[in-house]
């Protein structure tokens, strides 16, 4: 363990180091504030009327009675939104209030600020909204053939593939090889996804302060400070420099933070009061206030040799990406890219095809599209050892994709990516024997419920293996900043936007700058777009490999400052970029550069499960982990990211799932939106595999996603080891398993 | 909203028969949820925590008088749990530790769900429900005080006081099916004790409780029994052949363990 030094001044180590979270003592006794925890004089209290309607048109609003009622300082709608009345990620497709319709369920309607959060709800219900229900597209099959729900075709003229259908957000085919080419043997299989919700502890809030000049400053929990301050300012009619976003304590975000919540709402009534204005979702409201992963449908055909070598891969992946674009062109990318997994692939042909509806809106999550074509693609190498005889992880390492190898896209690997290394790391975990019987029923499947006392349980190892991208992708100028000061009392103070989700990356920001200026006394100022330029988001597994360039390069250029001008204070700011990528040519897939990914990253898990067979209940006992992580800056806070991004793919695999009538969710609440508890989510065992990135600093490779990717697959097969049955579909019903 | 807190039962009895609105609250681990998910408003609500009437439990002859404000935590951990152990290991299965230090089994019986992990167990040892007003106190029997979906006998001025029980003492569990291992609201439950008869109740199966029994030597057919008088219902939480299916399965199961 590492020594602590005086409290109150952990001794952070340098890179490599296990070094314990500085924000964990506050976080375990209820002391971290939180977005939600935000508090300042005269505040009022701002709230979101929604639509009741997944598909309406808006006949008319009226705000009379709303305006007059005890307590109310503003009633605002899309009227009264000064600038461009949309944005969004990608697109600016979404409207900040709903204008003449809406789209999905839960769609803003009109905002209200009063001096209670009481008086502000009690007025939104006088708010009178006349709608005319309209049938909604609620079948991603049938969506491109239903009328458009965006007629002017937001995604149009990005250099996508132009699709002619309606209700397409983006179609892709990469064509790779004779995609026609046949094998000795062939499996098929359909595959789904239900809808995942990132499910953050801490729900949206943030709090907007006027400056009195016309300005505001907006408080809030997100992922990109800068992209949000992009976002708004337009909206708003004002200038960047006018809207000032500052990071306030965030309670996860895995994604689910990218899209604007409330940011644009609170500084609107905050502008229109003059008084500061804070706005917290309810848990209801949160899972209609932020996007989802992506529901799926999947088919697949694997074709292979006799001897096992894949020949060809085909597959048609369909994401229904719900009311509005948000960044679904680029999941819908990402699932073709990975679709066919950490496999030497010589001829493919992958169709992914993302569609507008009106459920829910779905966007970036954890794994971002390589999760829902993992989980099928493992199902498919499973079944394909299954036909042929071999076992499963003998034709995974046979197929196993090394540097030099090309990517279906046409992109050859030139970074480091030890595929069979992990696998075979993870195979060679051995799991503990099975616990004898009689136990305790909590540790059987069922749990408290006293279901088993081992009738019907059944035990079953699964294995699976998973890749994806780090960074964004496809020329995206995916940059990072960072500032350094050299103070005359011989400390530092470091500058960075990077957003500390619950990752660690201040942790790692402090890491780095320690090894580059050798001090021990460094500070992280709190994250702000005034005094930094932006770090990008801390999403697609970038934040440590990005904030660690940008710190490393400023850190540098600071004492390179210093020995010019010595016994100075030293102020310098650098912008660390990755290697460069381009885009994927729209009519084959192929890359149209060296590279349409930066680098990749890999997690191979083995999971044994006990499932009851007669119920369809089940206990994971145990999982296994190696993962590829180029290096490990903090050992402790890499096995973290392992364990939660685990526990969010079992999750999916067993229960997690956002369900809708007609695209309207019906389980809004943590009492039927169930994430695993401590009896779902068993210990892991997990090794680092420690290759280092040769274009990354210090080696380092993000961590967060690949177990997510890879965790949904292995805890499936094991389930399917258990009961003998296919289950192609996630999460996975008691029905499914026992009827 | 007004908050009142009476100190004794005469006094809650007496602000119930005044204002019959006032939602009685002791855990509030239903009623919280109603408040702060905006579905319900009471004019006021009455805090019965601090009236001691209501809380532990006791023996009368051969009787047990379980108070209303009986907390899960209670039955699980305490000696209660050798007298109705299927009510203990009902109670093992509500919601967190949290939870079950501040629910009470009054909770249970005045929301009147069909989920009540309480209910089955308690209809299967014939508990009556104890029932006070300024004009008296009068027993219900369980299946009669609970007429329907979150629907029960209780008049406007009437608060739960306690329930009452005499343990049969014959071999008896509970089980309950959630999809995830702990922290579920019941997919389907069941209740089933062995003694001079074979008794079962189920929940989240049929709007009311349900008492199913048969004599001991029908064993065989008691599963099929049991799944026969539900009447599931497909929801969010699960669908009606799987609620169906599983009573079979967890009759069967409970039977080789009561019967043993």
């Amino acid at each position: 363990m590492t020594q602590t030094s005086a409290p109150g001044k952990l001794k952070v180590g340098k890179v490599g180091e296990l070094v314990p979270r500085v924000d964990a003592p506050t976080k375990v006794k209820g002391e971290f504030a939180y977005a939600s925890d935000l508090i300042v004089p005269g505040m009022l209290w701002g709230h979101t009327l929604r639509s009741p309607h997944a598909h309406a048109r808006i006949r008319s609003l009226d705000i009379s009675e709303a305006v007059s009622m005890p307590g109310v300082h503003a009633v605002l709608t899309h009227d009264d939104v000064p600038g461009k009345k949309t944005y969004g990620l990608e697109f600016p497709d979404q409207p900040v209030l709903a204008i003449d319709r809406v789209l999905y369920y839960g769609e803003a309607v009109a905002l209200v600020a009063a001096e209670h959060p009481e008086q502000a709800r009690r007025a939104a219900e006088r708010i009178r909204v006349a709608y005319e229900p309209l049938e909604p597209v609620t079948d991603m099959e049938r969506a491109t053939e239903q009328p458009p729900l965006h007629a002017e075709g937001p995604a149009r003229g990005h250099g996508y593939f132009d699709d002619p259908r309606p209700n397409v957000v983006r179609h892709m085919v990469i064509r790779h090889g004779d995609v026609e080419a046949v094998g000795d043997v062939s499996v098929s299989g359909v595959y789904e996804v239900g809808i995942q919700d990132q499910a953050f502890l801490g729900p949206e809030s943030g709090l907007a302060v006027p400056d009195g000049e016309g300005g505001v400053d907006i408080y809030v929990a997100t992922q990109w400070l800068h992209v949000d301050r992009a976002q708004v300012a337009p909206c708003l009619g004002l200038p960047l420099s006018a809207v000032r976003v500052h990071l306030a304590g965030v309670g996860g975000a895995f994604g689910g933070r990218e899209d604007l919540s409330m940011q644009v709402h609170g500084a609107l009534l905050a502008l229109h009061t003059n008084r500061p204005v804070k706005i917290v979702y309810n848990r209801e409201e949160s899972f209609m206030g932020h996007v989802h992963r992506h529901p799926a449908r999947i088919w697949c055909e694997h074709r292979a040799t006799r001897e096992g070598k894949l020949v060809n891969v085909r597959m048609r992946i369909l994401l229904d990406g719900g009311a509005y674009a948000s960044s679904s062109t680029a999941v819908a990318s990402n699932a073709a890219s990975f679709a066919a997994g950490p496999y030497e692939v010589p001829n493919a042909l992958i169709e992914s095809t993302a569609v507008y509806s009106n459920n829910p809106p779905c966007g970036a999550m954890r794994g971002f599209g390589a999760v829902q074509t993992c989980f099928a693609s493992e199902a498919q190498m499973d079944k394909l050892a299954d036909a042929l005889g071999i076992d499963p992880i003998e034709l995974r390492l046979l197929n196993a994709l090394q540097p030099g190898d090309v990517l279906p896209t046409g992109q050859t690997i030139g970074g480091s990516l030890p595929i069979a290394e992990t696998i075979r790391a993870a195979a060679a975990l051995e799991p503990p024997p099975a616990e004898e019987l009689p136990r305790d029923p909590v540790r059987l499947p069922g749990g408290t419920g006293n279901t088993t006392h081992g009738e019907g349980v059944r035990r079953g190892v699964g294995f699976a293996v998973g890749f994806k991208n780090i960074a964004y992708s496809e020329g995206f100028d995916d940059y990072c900043a960072a500032r350094v000061r050299l103070l005359a009392d011989g400390s530092a103070e470091i500058h960075c936007a990077a957003a500390e989700v619950g990752q660690g990356v201040t942790g790692v920001i402090l890491q780095v700058a320690r090894t580059e200026l050798g001090i021990d006394d460094v500070r992280l100022a709190p994250g702000q777009t005034a005094t930094v330029e932006s770090a990008g988001s801390a999403s697609a597994s970038r934040m440590t490999w990005m904030a660690a360039g940008a710190v490393r390069d400023a850190c540098r250029a600071a004492l390179e400052e210093q020995q010019r001008r010595p016994g100075e204070e030293i102020d310098v700011e650098r912008i660390y970029r990755h290697p460069r990528t381009t885009p994927l040519d729209p009519q084959t897939g192929q890359v149209t550069g060296e590279r349409a990914h930066v680098a990749f990253a890999a997690c191979a898990m083995k999971v044994v499960a006990e499932v009851d067979v007669d119920l369809g209940l089940t206990r994971i006992v145990w999982i296994g982990a190696a993962q590829d992580v180029g290096r490990a800056v903090n050992p402790q806070q890499v096995e973290g990211q392992i364990e939660g991004g685990t526990a969010q793919g079992l999750g999916l695999a067993l229960m997690e799932e956002i369900q809708t009538r007609d695209g309207l969710i019906t389980n809004a609440s943590f009492t039927d939106y169930l994430i695993p508890t401590a009896l779902d989510m068993p210990p892991v065992e997990s090794v680092l595999i420690e290759e280092p990135e040769p274009s990354a600093p210090y080696g380092v490779k993000g961590v967060g996603e690949p177990p997510t990717v890879v965790s949904t697959a292995a805890v499936v097969g094991a389930l399917r080891a258990a009961t003998g049955r296919e289950l192609t579909r996630v999460p996975v019903r008691p029905d499914d398993i026992c009827l | 909203m007004e908050i009142l807190t009476p100190r004794t039962l005469d006094e809650a009895l007496r602000i119930k028969s005044e204002r019959p609105g006032a939602w009685p609250i002791q855990g509030g681990t239903d009623v919280m949820v109603a408040l702060n998910f905006d579905r319900n408003r009471p004019e006021a609500m009455l805090n019965l925590n601090e009236v001691a009437a209501l809380r532990g439990w006791s023996r009368d002859n051969g009787a047990l008088r379980l108070g209303s404000g009986l907390t899960y935590a209670e039955i699980e951990h305490g000696e209660l749990r050798d007298v109705l152990p299927a009510l203990a290991e009902a109670s093992r299965t509500v919601g967190s530790p949290q939870i079950r230090n501040r629910g009470t089994i009054g909770g249970n019986l005045g929301t009147s769900s069909p989920a009540g992990d309480a209910l089955p167990p308690l209809l299967v040892e014939d508990a009556e429900v104890e029932c006070a007003s300024v004009r008296g106190t009068r027993r219900l029997p369980l299946g009669e005080f609970v007429t329907g979906v979150k629907r029960n006998a209780l008049e406007p001025d009437e608060l739960i006081t306690a329930v009452w029980l005499t343990p049969s003492e014959a071999p008896q569990t509970f089980m309950k099916v959630g999809p995830r291992n702990a922290m579920v609201i019941a997919v389907v439950s069941l209740a089933v004790s062995a003694g001079e008869e074979l008794r079962a109740s189920f929940g989240s199966a049929s709007p009311r409780p349900v008492l199913v029994t048969a004599p001991r030597e029908e064993a065989d057919a008691f599963p099929a029994r049991v799944a026969a008088a539900a009447a599931p219902i497909d929801d969010v939480r699960g669908s009606e052949a799987y609620r169906r299916h599983a009573l079979r399965v967890l009759t069967h199961r409970a039977l080789e363990r009561v019967l043993a």
